[in-house]
């Protein structure tokens, strides 16, 4: 359990040189570092706009009766800050966090193909924009919610096709960055790195990245199905041309329930990385951690009409989905106590990165409650389609992804920087953020239970007081996070000053071969293969 | 990086294009495999499509025993028809063949095609309505402000389990003249 | 901090459930009225509870060792990693609570799907933006739009909703229904997805267009009962709301005699006077215009064509009357329009201020002459 810091003497080969000069460095690179700074701060400047319009739904709902924005505009923003958030800040925010991390995790000097890694964010960023600019199209932005069910989604105006096309991009974008991670992990890994010895991150991004070659195509499918049915006379969703509606549903969610598990899974890969080194423990149970995610990865395939109870699905069809759903509780259930197991006895500290990741088990765990009592069909009758489902995924996604990713940046920052953020506005934005996210999504299971539909851009007079509530905590909320901005370029601009050791957390080492690295990391690393792993991870 | 490495990992991406490309194909064969389900009965009703005309037989009628069919005629968004059955409710014993007179009228001064789609409920019974002829199983042309009579012939299979009284029979109109 | 908000949660929930829903801050799923929403209910709050001593369990674990496992209280570290037997104990007990809880679901949705033995049917199509009710056992048709007091508080920039009896879950005529009858329901819609909700009878069910769902309820109370649509559907998703009013057998023969004989009166020619006309035409528009049409006659930008001055509008009346009897390809046909509702509506938008319109007449319901033989 020891480790050697690899040495670093720099032959000048011919492609081994540092990075180009002013913005072209950013444009032609294939850095796997700056690619994912590119990713990071995309990602950022995404969760930001995706921010934005959910401050827009909450001043819509803050009080009844219509106040700002026209229904259909609304409608227009539940959609796009949807899509934003999940293919715009969340996913691109993991590959970003893949790009920089997975290389010095396993020993490798950079991604396998590193000039597919530059033409997957670019595509990423054009994805982006040409949905962002379905905002200013003849008719407004696709307003029939993310999942994009026809007939509805067929009504949209001009924005339709373009809308169509940035799935595509988006997807070959999401398939071209999974690919990289697959080689990069399976072909470059030091050699002592067996795949055993893997830190959590990078085998739950391994499996995830198996996941979005499953998935995206499929999604790619179904919206260019929607597009054939539009424009070219096909009936694939049609009942008039012998097509069914309800077989989107199904093509849909046979992609998006792996979709919400391909921004969960990374998520317990960063927790499991970070929660032994600030408890100066190992991970307890490390092997059932990756056979837990390989069950959940493979559960998420068959399970898809849990989305669909109330679509008119025979008795047969609800009892396998109920029993089938409600196993992932199981391996969901197991990760749970294996982090908690991993605090027992062990001797903690308490910094932003392991603030925010106590608070991502607690919450997400919350979350994992209300799916369990969605599996159940006959009372998913009453909760689907309610502000209950809202509180839910937002529970799983916004305490539990977000809050992992803010993690991240707080545990990596300094080695990325070489500089140490101010742990006192941290532990702030950590406190406001998690009071916050409670109020604002707490009070949404009531709403839910109370009888209030989710998509609605007005509601009776009894869902008042908890709707203010809510939208109370969302600003909350909103506004915290600007100390996260705040944070990150004041540490990229030297931080607190206090010169940051290799390490940087106590013995953290021991844990990833990224720790072995100087602060700041250097452009390149790991030319020669490190050859003695830390194994204090497993 | 090696060549060795170099030429691994161009492999295994060509090899993980190939898996996407057939996901791509995947996602369309689902549309098949839904219908094979669908069949089964284990996730869906039955499809539009897959109604077959059926061929007149004799069944032993089962005097002991009503099934009472419900019909219900609807009309998608402003297909500018009249549409309507002659009878909401009809008792039957099953085995014994009924016909029943649907009306449907073209309000415009155009000519109008429309394609009427089916769907029985309860789901799982589909397979015991024999469909001797339907209008739903061909587009329906109207001439300007034509008016017909569109016959159901159908018989319920005596293997119908007991415990189904009431099925509906429902039909909708969609506009296609568009597509022609 | 975080125990006590764990703690705040569990007994807001506990709270909860024993004062059921109130009037202003409503927590928890209501138990409805019917044999089915109650089992459901039940099965809610078992696996509520059963989440929450889980909760208890874990997080009291979790806080114990965050508050006593700590560097700074001099605790060191135990370097152990795997226990076989703990993590047997901990796969094996949450798949027996799973199967547990298994059996009363399954139970739930067999009573869920038994549509069979019903005494009566109705056909409920969704639509832009409002239901349509079809009685298949006496004939009786009608339509359920949100009422116009909470359309005009929704709409207007003074509206007030806090004034309008339950707002946004009021409509014009609520679905009858008489007590102690199970009732099978077909849904089907006319032109996207919808979903037709009313918590008290304990379920959902989308309506799928081109297609038949099936579910059946059997009211045990006479009441009023009110729910909303719980699919996305558009623009006007959020105001198409549900009111089921269920009454006693008597009183419920007494509707379905008024209702059938209204339904067969025939439309009343004669002439009415403007203000007559203009009141009858502002409802007329309020139910079937105004999502598009805007309440001021605007439209919206690019989609929809505003009426302020438009001179489809304000010109000659015998290509309006047609214009709007047949639809277009973008506007739907709106042939039910009786010839006195048609009249008043055409003297409504020609003439009503607050559409910007003042062309000076008044139409009759004689002068209509029918596009379509409806």
């Amino acid at each position: 359990m020891s480790a050697v810091v690899a040495e670093h003497d720099h032959h000048h080969d011919d492609h081994d040189h540092g990075p180009a000069k002013g913005i072209l460095r950013w444009i032609i690179t294939t850095n796997h570092k700056d690619i994912g700074t590119l990713y990071l701060l995309f990602a950022l400047a995404m969760f930001f706009v995706g921010g934005s319009m959910a401050m827009i739904i909450r001043a819509e709902l803050f009080e009844p009766g219509m106040q700002f924005v026209d229904p259909q505009f609304f409608n227009s923003m539940t959609t796009m800050h949807a899509l934003v958030m999940v293919f715009g800040a969340v996913m691109p925010a993991f590959v970003g966090l893949a790009n920089w991390m997975i290389p010095m995790m396993i020993g490798a000097p950079d991604m396998a193909l590193p000039r597919m890694n530059n033409m997957s964010f670019w595509l990423l960023v054009a994805g982006v924009l040409m949905l962002a600019s379905t905002l200013f199209m003849e008719g407004g932005a696709p307003a029939g919610g993310w999942t994009l069910y026809p007939p509805l989604v067929l009504q949209t105006g001009k924005a339709f096709p373009f809308a169509v096309f940035s799935v595509h991009l988006l997807g070959i974008s999401s398939i071209m960055g999974a690919i990289n991670i697959i080689a990069t992990i399976l072909n470059m890994r030091a050699p002592a790195m067996t795949l055993m010895k893997m830190p959590l991150f990078v085998w739950t991004w391994l499996i995830t990245g198996f996941l979005l070659i499953a998935i995206m195509p499929v999604f790619a499918g179904a919206v260019t199905m929607l597009l054939t049915d539009k424009f070219f006379h096909t009936s694939f969703f049609d009942a008039a041309g012998g097509g069914d509606p309800v077989l989107y549903q199904h093509i849909f969610w046979f992609f998006g329930h792996p979709e919400v598990y391909v921004m969960i899974l990374p998520t317990f890969g960063v927790a499991s990385t970070i929660i032994p080194v600030f408890a100066r423990k190992p991970l307890f149970g490390y092997s059932s951690m990756v056979y837990a995610t390989a069950s959940i990865a493979f559960l998420s395939f068959i399970v898809w009409a849990h989305h669909m109870f109330t679509v008119g699905m025979p008795l047969a069809g609800e009892l396998y989905f109920m029993y089938a759903t409600m196993l992932i509780a199981i391996p969901t259930g197991v990760k749970v106590f294996n982090w908690t197991a991993t605090m027992w006895k062990g001797s903690m500290t308490f910094e932003t990165p392991m603030l925010f990741s106590i608070a991502f088990v607690v919450l997400f765990t919350l979350g994992g409650f209300t799916g369990l009592m969605m599996s159940i069909a006959p009372v998913d009758f009453q909760y689907h389609d309610t502000y209950f489902i809202v509180a839910h995924f937002h529970y799983t996604l916004v305490p539990a992804s977000i809050f992992i990713l803010m993690a991240a940046g707080y545990y990596w920052l300094p080695k990325w920087t070489g500089h140490m953020y101010n742990e006192k506005i941290g532990q702030l934005h950590f406190w406001l953020s998690t009071i916050s996210v409670n109020i604002l999504f707490f009070p949404q299971h009531f709403l839910g239970l109370a009888g209030m539909p989710r998509r609605i851009p007005d509601y009776a007079i009894q869902f008042a007081d908890w709707n203010m509530i809510s939208s109370i905590g969302g600003f909350i909320f909103g506004a915290s996070q600007l100390l996260f901005l705040y944070i990150v370029i004041d540490t990229i601009r030297g931080g607190t000053g206090e010169k940051v050791t290799d390490e940087v957390w106590e013995d953290a080492h021991k844990h990833g071969l990224e720790w072995t690295l100087p602060s700041p990391v250097p452009y390149h690393t790991f030319t020669t293969p490190p050859t003695v792993i830390p194994t204090e991870h497993i | 990086m090696n060549r060795s490495v170099s030429q691994k990992n161009i492999k295994l991406a060509r090899n993980l294009i190939i898996v996407a490309i057939a996901m791509f194909g995947f996602g369309y064969a689902l549309v098949p495999i839904y219908d094979v389900l669908c069949e089964l009965k284990w996730i869906e009703r039955d499809r539009p499509d897959a109604l077959k005309q059926a061929k007149e037989k004799a069944y032993e009628i089962d005097k002991d025993r009503d099934v009472t069919i419900e019909f219900v005629s609807s009309i998608n968004e402003n297909t500018p028809l009249l549409f309507h059955s002659e009878i909401e409710k009809l008792k039957v014993h099953p085995g014994e063949y009924h016909t029943v007179n649907f009306y449907a009228e073209n309000k415009t001064d155009n000519n109008l095609n429309a394609m009427a789609v089916h769907s029985y409920a309860p789901a799982v019974i589909s397979k015991f309505v024999d469909t001797i002829t339907c209008f739903c199983l061909n587009e329906q042309s109207f001439k300007p402000k034509e008016s017909k009579v569109l016959p159901v012939r159908f018989v319920i299979n005596p293997e119908l389990p007991e415990q189904y009284k009431t099925i509906t029979l429902s039909y909708t109109f969609f506009d296609r003249t568009e597509n022609q | 901090m975080k125990k006590t908000k764990q703690l705040f949660a569990g007994l807001t929930l506990l709270a909860s459930s024993q004062q059921g829903a109130q009037a202003d801050y409503p927590l928890n799923l209501m138990s409805g009225i019917t044999k089915v929403s109650n089992h459901i209910y039940d099965l809610h709050m078992l696996i509520l509870w059963i989440c929450v001593f889980i909760g208890i369990a874990v997080f009291g674990t979790m806080f114990y060792s965050i508050f006593h496992h700590r560097k700074s209280k001099g605790h060191k570290a135990a370097q152990f990693h795997e226990n076989t037997t703990v993590e047997i104990i901990w796969t094996i007990i949450p798949t027996l609570i799973l199967v547990a809880m298994a059996i009363p679901a399954t139970k739930a949705v067999i009573e869920l799907d038994d549509v069979q033995d019903s005494e009566m049917s109705i056909k409920v199509t969704g639509r832009q933006w409002y239901w349509d009710y079809q009685y298949l056992d006496n004939g009786i048709k009608f339509e359920s739009h949100l009422d116009e007091a909470s359309e005009k508080a929704h709409r207007l920039a003074n509206g007030n909703p806090h004034s309008v009896p339950h707002y946004l879950l009021n409509v014009d005529n609520p679905l009858v229904v008489p007590v102690n009858k199970k009732i099978r329901f077909v849904f089907t819609a006319a032109d996207v997805i919808h979903s037709w909700w009313v918590p008290d009878l304990g379920w959902k069910k989308d309506a799928n267009p081109g297609f038949i769902n099936e579910a059946w309820t059997l009211v045990p109370k006479a009441g009023t009962y009110r729910g909303q649509c719980t699919e996305l559907c558009g623009r006007d998703h959020g105001f198409m709301p549900i009111v089921v009013v269920a009454m006693e057998q008597p009183d419920y023969d007494a509707w379905v005699k008024k209702t059938l004989a209204k339904q067969e009166e025939p439309v009343d020619l004669a002439d009415l006077s403007r203000e007559d006309l203009m009141s009858k035409g502002a409802s007329v528009y309020l139910k079937n215009c105004v999502s598009c049409h805007q309440i001021n006659g605007s439209g919206i930008t690019g989609t929809y064509p505003a009426l302020t001055a438009s001179p489809k509008v304000i010109g000659p009346i015998d290509p309006l009357i047609g214009f709007i009897q047949a639809g277009t390809s973008r506007m739907p046909a709106f042939s039910k329009l009786k010839d006195d509702q048609l009249a008043a509506l055409l003297t409504y938008i020609r003439n009503a201020p607050e559409l910007g319109n003042s062309v000076g007449d008044e139409i009759q319901p004689k002068v209509i002459t029918p596009v379509y033989n409806d």
